[in-house]
């Protein structure tokens, strides 16, 4: 229990709140909850890793929190809108507006240079082409690969590739920042890169939510949250820390 | 995503598989190179039957014996036992009878062999009247045409075609040399000038003698007073058919036939003679088009085919671009400008070659190719087209792809 004082709840709504929110794949007459009573609430600023083994729904959840899926069941209300019965044209829009992914994969285009890869989200948005140049320009200097604007993803290594993922999740300004595994397929150095990013996009204020299964990582986010089965099992933002926080508690 | 944007895209995609694309492209390229061929093979043979027709003369009226309608009791098909005469000749060139005929110019035909010096030559021996020269819309390059002192005294002279007279005198002038034909001993007194129309060397390989002579000392047998066509000039395009109708009325008076459908003659206009030789030219052009149109048809479905693969290889990228915030429309026309495109360039460069090969086969194959812009042009919108429609059935595929489903394959 922390001698400090409790700060208060600001006045802008969660970025992230899940109310019941449930995920139910059906196959013929199998019924596989992926993902059952979800509660959760992430404030803005927070730096929060999902943890959990392979199979436990956490990357089912990412898909909720990035709108990539729709849940079965439930709200899921994100900056305050509820995004659980868009369409997928809106759906499209608040993934361009408001959330930053960044892949284990980093799925960057292999065909296109750095900073055309990171001005994409800016073009789907329908920023006109000098706005996003600057922009592109501006998020790779923020990474520190102002020198490599130029370079196709084959031209990069490992970690100045998960750097350019990072600066495209950034380019759009977006109020959260989703990170799957992004440093499970990088070596130890260029993990530490990645990481020392992350850690200072949440010292600017930003809010990440990140997957991985190392507990290294884990120990750099400022909250931990664990998936077992379908369920959140534990978060450390017990309820005492946190008196406003929802947390589900096995 | 702006238009502009959206065809780079689209372009930039093409770009990556470059072997792939440009084996789609020359699917369309073959077609499309295919339907402008044919349609100018045809054309172009369309083109030079008008131009044979149009060298017979202007305003012409063909008058051939026999019937082609005929109903009467003894009939004689297209150019048999010759029921036409000089006699017919003579009233249609009245004023009185026929206003409208300008001139009329009658013809008997036959091969014979003509010898000069050592030179012999076999080719036809035409007898005709002076008016010839004007119906036929000839010139002279020597010398003088028949005239009527030859008609009436059945001079032994004779006009040369250019072939004809390059083959028995070579180089030498032959105005006033002797030719024999038929083994009687003719004088030259003319040459023609070359045809220069397109493709019938007959026009110049002939030789002109005066219809009495050919009647009375050339050709024997029962065609003595008879005489093989009749060729009628009108005084102008438009009394063309009022010409016709004069001869026409003339003719069955003086065959005592009675109606036009007892008549044991066949007047022919040009244009009919152009339709009729070019009803065979037509049916074939059209329907090597269509067999152009079917490879076209294949070859847009090779667009289709690609377009489908290529979705499906990039089922990543596009759950990427969906991730990013590409609306399922914006998707759509990604696909829509690469399949485009590729029926574009298809229509373009086989445009180009059907341009290319219209100039370079008509040497090899014999036969002209006349190409017209305007089909060049339907051509290239259709295969743009093409590339469109047969794209919309991938282009939709991949703007419904689920943006989960697709990031999650590999």
């Amino acid at each position: 229990m922390s001698a400090e004082p409790v700060p208060l709840p600001d006045t802008a709504p969660p970025v992230i709140e899940l109310l019941d929110v449930a995920k139910t794949y059906r196959g013929g007459s199998l019924e596989v909850h992926a993902l059952a009573d979800a509660n959760l609430r992430i404030e803005r600023g927070e730096y929060v890793a999902v943890m959990g083994p392979s199979g436990s729904g956490k990357s089912t959840l990412m898909n909720i929190l990035g709108c990539l899926d729709v849940p079965s069941a439930g709200t899921y209300l994100l900056a305050g809108q509820d995004v659980s019965a868009m369409d997928e044209d809106e759906l499209a829009e608040v993934r361009n507006r408001r959330i930053g992914f960044v892949f284990q994969q980093f799925n960057l285009l292999p065909s296109l240079t750095a900073w055309r890869n990171v001005e994409l989200p800016l073009a789907y948005a329908g920023v006109p082409r000098a706005q996003r140049r600057e922009r592109a320009v501006a998020a790779l200097q923020r990474v520190g690969l102002g020198d490599r604007l130029d370079h196709k993803p084959s031209e990069l290594s490992g970690g100045q590739q998960g750097r350019v993922a990072v600066a495209r999740a950034l380019v759009g300004e977006p109020d959260l920042i989703l990170a799957d595994e992004p440093t499970g397929n990088l070596d130890s150095v260029s993990s530490a890169e990645v990481l020392g990013l992350f850690a200072e996009l949440h010292q600017a204020g930003r809010t990440i939510v990140l997957i991985t299964h190392d507990q290294d990582i884990a120990v750099a986010a400022e909250r931990v949250i664990r998936i077992h089965d379908g369920r959140i099992a534990a978060d450390s933002a017990a309820a005492a820390d946190r008196p406003w926080a929802y947390g589900g508690v096995s | 995503m702006n238009w502009f944007d959206t065809i780079r895209t689209g372009l930039e995609a093409i770009r990556a598989h470059r072997l792939r694309s440009g084996l789609t492209v020359l699917g369309i390229l073959i077609g499309i190179a295919a339907v402008i061929l044919t349609v100018g093979l045809g054309q172009g043979a369309q083109q030079q039957v008008k131009s044979q027709v149009e060298a017979l003369g202007t305003n012409l009226l063909i008058i051939s014996p026999g019937s082609s309608t005929g109903t009467g009791g003894v009939r004689g098909g297209f150019g048999s036992a010759s029921t036409l005469t000089q006699a017919d000749a003579d009233a249609l060139s009245s004023r009185v009878v026929a206003p409208d005929i300008e001139a009329v110019a009658s013809t008997t035909q036959s091969s014979r062999t003509l010898q000069a010096g050592s030179s012999n030559w076999t080719t036809t021996v035409i007898g005709t009247q002076p008016s010839w020269l004007g119906v036929r819309a000839r010139k002279l390059s020597s010398g003088r045409f028949l005239s009527a002192a030859d008609q009436n005294t059945a001079a032994t002279v004779t006009v040369l075609g250019d072939s004809t007279a390059t083959e028995l005198f070579g180089p030498i002038d032959p105005v006033g040399q002797t030719v024999t034909i038929g083994s009687k001993p003719f004088t030259v007194i003319g040459v023609l000038t070359a045809s220069g129309s397109t493709g019938n060397a007959n026009n110049d390989d002939q030789a002109l003698i005066p219809m009495s002579t050919a009647q009375q000392r050339v050709f024997g047998g029962t065609t003595r007073s008879a005489v093989q066509t009749i060729y009628v000039q009108a005084t102008s395009a438009d009394t063309l058919s009022a010409a016709y109708q004069e001869a026409q009325n003339e003719l069955l008076v003086l065959h005592g036939s009675g109606t036009a459908a007892n008549a044991d003659f066949t007047i022919t206009t040009q244009d009919s003679l152009v339709t009729a030789a070019n009803s065979v030219n037509r049916t074939l052009t059209i329907l090597l088009a269509g067999i152009a149109a079917i490879s076209l048809f294949v070859g847009g479905i090779g667009v289709m085919n690609i377009m489908l693969v290529s979705v499906t290889e990039r089922v990543r990228e596009i759950g990427l671009r969906k991730a990013l915030g590409a609306r399922p429309r914006v998707i759509r026309r990604q696909f829509l400008v690469e399949a485009s495109v590729l029926g574009l360039a298809g229509g373009i460069l086989g445009a180009a070659v059907g341009v290319i090969g219209s100039e370079v086969l008509p040497p090899l194959i014999s036969n002209p190719i006349t190409l017209s812009v305007p089909a060049t042009v339907a051509a290239l919108v259709v295969a743009a087209a093409i590339g469109l429609g047969f794209g919309v059935y991938p282009a939709t595929r991949a703007a419904r792809l689920a943006p989960i489903d697709a990031l999650r394959s590999d």
